[in-house]
């Protein structure tokens, strides 16, 4: 017995003879399809996107208004309490530049997903979206932005009624500082 | 059973054909909220959460992420069995026997309504090399079961009849019900072939709902303020469900969860020492195929003289599926043996309304996976 691993000869395979059907293959397109009930809470979250506001719920107890709105406080668990609207302004939590698309496409100009903590809600309280119409060298964590909305014909009660979130120039604030109820 | 098991609270949401007024984590926050208000306990004392969900069905990846919030279940222990609800009933038992902990949430849900090509769900299931390319409903493989089971047991197609009249008659009784109807086995009869020998009438329509249920340890329960329904047994099983070899005739699955539950219980004699049934019938020829592989009859052909004579009926000798069972209550996906459970407690608590039985004190509940599988589940509970 050698130390060297044993060789084993194999079949070598070309694309060219998948072609040929030299080998057996077989493939299935699954054509499952969905339609999701919203609810009450996302339900008016989606009519609200359209009418260009985004709307929160708030819990009495802990005081958090939370954005996107839903019918129960996962901290207190208890039902939330009121519906209060809150900006379309918000300062970036946390962002990451994509240089890989969603299809594995190399990218020249990257996506920005960013989490967005919206002004008139808690702290750390956010929506995820885009950035848009800024150099990607000069995003920041505590970048001031707003929203920037589809002209109203073309909303659809969709969370892509909004473009995307714009910086608003020379604003940069600590996250998790601002001033909002707690 | 060493270390008693008691469920102690229950939610339940009435069936309903579609439920386009709440999302999946609103009905269950509801259903949550009513269980534990049941059961006289806080979502923070419960230590361990179960749900029972598949993903195809829901549309979502990794499900048990989208659970905690709306069970009170952020940052506790907490995991997603992609089985029917008898099987997280049983998850909880282990959890709780195994000195663990003590208070244990199991939930599961269906939102049937929201799946628009659920037959393509189900194509999904089947073999993608050697069967799904043949191209036929999935349901089909019903069909050839029923054909063979009633050629071999010499059930007759009227028996299998008498099973769907009987069960969504029974829904009527039951304000949980989806789909109650009086209905006459001639009516079924009449109804026509989906699936030769299995008519329309004798396959359950899907429904969507949402069952949550408290378990907790002999000690809790007996603290607590809610009436105990105590677990008993718990057994779950699966065969070998290739179509080429499987077992068409025996729910084998069935048999041997039975037995384990059986054992557990110190039950020798089902017949007599159960009181209410509450089995899978999926397809209407199931419920029968099921009642002998729980043991109800030496003679597998004795399960449709029983049916066709009443016996299994509410007033007769072995209610089976008082509760309307699948045909009339609707399948609720994973949450379907959860129903079933909650109708159990409803009895053994005598809380069941119109339909309660005078004299029932021990009870099973038993579930399937649905075509294509052969998963089963069986739970005995008792009131004492």
């Amino acid at each position: 017995m050698s130390g060297e691993p044993r060789t084993v000869r194999g079949t070598p395979l070309e694309l060219a003879d998948l072609k040929k059907g030299k080998v057996f293959t077989t493939a299935y397109v699954p054509k499952i399809q969905y339609a999701w009930d919203t609810g009450v809470a996302i339900g008016r979250y989606l009519e609200e996107l359209k009418n260009g506001r985004l709307i929160a719920r708030r819990c009495q107890r802990c005081q958090r208004t939370m954005v996107p709105p839903r019918m129960f406080c996962e901290r207190c668990f208890r039902s939330t309490d009121e519906w209060v609207y809150v900006q379309d302004t918000g300062t970036v939590n946390t962002f990451s530049l994509c240089y890989v698309s969603w299809d594995v496409r190399r990218l020249k100009t990257p996506e920005i997903p960013a989490v967005i903590e919206i002004d008139g809600a808690s702290p750390g309280m956010g929506i995820m979206h885009v950035l848009g119409k800024v150099n990607p060298k000069q995003v920041r964590v505590g970048m001031r932005v707003r929203a920037v909305w589809k002209p109203p014909p073309q909303r659809t009660g969709s969370i892509t009624d909004i473009l995307y979130f714009a910086p608003i120039k020379g604003k940069t604030t600590k996250v998790g500082t601002a001033k909002k109820p707690r | 059973m060493p270390n008693r098991v008691a469920i102690i609270g229950v939610g339940c949401t009435p069936a309903q054909p579609t439920t386009p007024y709440l999302s999946f984590k609103e009905l269950m926050f509801q259903e949550a909220e009513r269980a534990y208000l049941d059961a006289g306990i806080e979502a923070s004392e419960v230590e361990s959460f179960v749900t029972c969900a598949e993903d195809l069905n829901e549309g979502l990846s990794i499900f048990d992420e989208y659970t905690p919030d709306q069970l009170g279940a952020v940052q506790k222990p907490m995991h997603t069995l992609t089985q029917d609800g008898l099987h997280g009933i049983a998850d909880a038992v282990m959890q709780i026997q195994s000195g663990l902990v003590e208070l244990v949430v199991v939930e599961a849900h269906s939102k049937a309504s929201n799946i628009l090509t659920p037959e393509w769900i189900l194509d999904y299931a089947v073999d993608p090399v050697w069967n799904r390319p043949l191209g036929f409903n999935p349901h089909a493989i019903a069909g050839l079961e029923m054909n063979v089971f009633l050629h071999e047991t010499g059930i007759t197609p009227d028996q299998c009849a008498h099973v769907t009249a009987k069960n969504r008659t029974n829904a009527l009784r039951n304000p949980l019900a989806a789909y109650p109807a009086r209905t006459a086995p001639g009516d079924v009869a009449d109804s026509p072939y989906a699936f030769y020998p299995l008519r329309e009438t004798e396959m359950a329509r899907t429904a969507d709902g949402c069952v949550v249920v408290v378990l907790a340890s002999d000690d809790r329960a007996r603290a607590g303020k809610s009436q105990p329904v105590w677990v008993r047994g718990v057994g779950f099983a699966n065969d070998s469900s290739t179509l080429e070899s499987r077992d068409w005739i025996r729910a084998e699955y069935c048999r041997v969860a039975a037995q384990m539950a059986y054992r557990q219980a110190g039950i020798h004699n089902p017949g007599r020492d159960i009181h209410l049934f509450e089995v899978d019938d999926t397809y209407a020829y199931k419920e029968l195929q099921h009642l002998v592989a729980l043991g109800l009859y030496s003679r597998p052909g004795d399960a449709g003289r029983a049916v066709a004579s009443g016996v299994t009926k509410p007033n007769g000798e072995t209610p089976v599926n008082v509760s309307g069972g699948a045909l009339g209550m609707g399948l609720t996906l994973e949450a379907t043996g959860l129903y079933r459970v909650a109708e159990l407690v409803a009895q053994l608590r005598k809380q069941a309304g119109a339909r309660q039985l005078p004299h029932a004190k021990v009870a099973l509940a038993q579930s399937w996976r649905g075509v294509p599988t052969t998963s089963g589940a069986v739970v005995v509970l008792s009131s004492e």
